[in-house]
């Protein structure tokens, strides 16, 4: 009878451990298995990328849409290349919609903004949102000022 | 005071640094001897499941109490930090990643040590100095498989677990004392730090701190208890050294795997 409480209680031990590892992957790291199905790719071209990071997300109208999930440099252009997962709910994406790098806050994290375009055609996966807009640096911003007020002089 | 020369104390000094060798070499081939081999003597797993209750389930308690609060003082720190900046959805974020990453498995193992380490030293040094051990040889039992085996994968099994309950504990008392009490927005809580917390670069790496942890905890544990010298001093110096070596050696060794999980090089 001893031995079985103690069995009990080494059950249930273990049973909570890996119930918090389920915890850990699932509620916390929003683990999504076989996230890839239900998503489709679209790639982006930016002159200056600074600041965004893979998983961070996409939203269109401040809501999260999708996330990046690759950072590259493009060798001929010279561009940052920026691979995104769309969710496929949202597959009327107009082609020529602008995808534009935000701050989320003053010093918040970057995240990628589209708004939309007016043309017939949709975005599938493979498709390049042309028109793009890079992200905001301040010290091109602060040089840009100076070089302004130089110049006046 | 009689002058020693200097050839003296060279010889001293090799002679320190040969028993320290000796003493690794010892415990290698203790824990060798009894992982390996296979000369199991009674039902293995009804002895495992007794040390899993004695070393996992009878910590949980501490470990579930001082995650909680642990948790809790995060959310508080971090809070009053970055609402200067602005930004108190980071708490969420800040709370989970320090868990999973260096709280979670660093203060598990101190405890750990101190709680069950502490007490597997001694159990094993008084079986040795009351003469347990060398009984149990005589009658053919292999107390390295009867006695140390079944303490060791019991550690080994228990720890990462009580480390993934300490951040579970831990994350959920910080985004009480964040929600409920300081006012942060849950969505943003729940959303910032999903975004931020990576499955294998931050689950999976504190999962591994652990078990690096577990195993050397353990073992020192273990073997200073069989190792020490069976007197009643002896017991009290070797469990003394177990809670110091464990926690040194889990600080340490914590260091080299940040550096080499986190020091991007």
């Amino acid at each position: 009878m001893q031995n079985r409480t103690l069995e009990i209680g080494v059950g249930l031990f273990l049973l909570a451990g890996v119930l918090a590892l389920l915890l850990l992957a699932l509620r916390v790291s929003g683990l999504t298995l076989g996230s890839a199905e239900g998503s489709y790719r679209v790639y982006a071209h930016f002159d200056n990328i600074a600041g965004l990071t893979v998983r961070s997300k996409v939203t269109m109208a401040g809501v999260t849409i999708g996330r990046v999930t690759a950072i590259d440099l493009d060798r001929d252009s010279y561009t940052g290349r920026v691979t995104m997962l769309l969710n496929k709910e949202v597959n009327n994406l107009p082609e020529d919609s602008t995808a534009s790098i935000l701050t989320a806050g003053l010093l918040g994290e970057k995240y990628i903004g589209i708004s939309v375009g007016g043309e017939e055609e949709v975005l599938t996966d493979g498709s390049v949102i042309h028109d793009t807009q890079s992200s905001l640096v301040l010290e091109d911003l602060i040089g840009k000022f100076l070089l302004n007020s130089v110049n006046k002089e | 005071m009689r002058r020693t020369s200097v050839l003296e104390r060279i010889r001293l000094f090799g002679r320190a640094g040969i028993d320290v060798l000796a003493t690794l070499g010892r415990s290698v081939l203790f824990l060798l001897h009894s992982l390996l081999g296979r000369t199991a003597t009674g039902n293995g797993f009804q002895l495992l499941v007794k040390q899993l209750y004695s070393v996992g389930v009878m910590s949980l308690a501490i470990i579930v109490v001082s995650g909680i609060f642990i948790g809790m003082v995060l959310s508080l720190q971090g809070y009053s930090i970055l609402s200067q900046y602005g930004s108190e959805q980071a708490v969420g974020q800040m709370v989970a990643l320090t868990l999973l990453r260096e709280l979670g498995p660093v203060v598990t193992a101190l405890l750990f040590a101190g709680r069950a380490g502490s007490a597997l030293t001694a159990e094993i040094g008084n079986m040795k100095s009351t003469e347990q051990l060398s009984s149990l040889a005589m009658i053919g039992v292999d107390p390295l498989k009867y006695i140390v085996a079944p303490r060791l994968w019991a550690g080994f099994i228990s720890m990462p677990l009580l480390a993934a309950i300490f951040s579970v504990v831990g994350i959920w008392g910080g985004a009480m004392v964040a929600i409920d009490w300081l006012g942060v927005y849950e969505g943003s809580f729940w959303a910032n730090m999903q975004s931020s917390v990576s499955f294998r670069e931050d689950v999976l790496n504190g999962v591994i701190k652990s078990v690096v942890f577990a195993f050397v905890v353990t073992w020192i544990a273990v073997f200073q208890g069989y190792d020490c010298e069976p007197t009643s001093e002896g017991i009290s110096k070797a469990t003394t050294r177990t809670v110091v070596y464990a926690s040194l050696a889990v600080l340490g060794l914590d260091f080299i795997l940040t550096a080499l999980m986190f020091g991007d090089f």
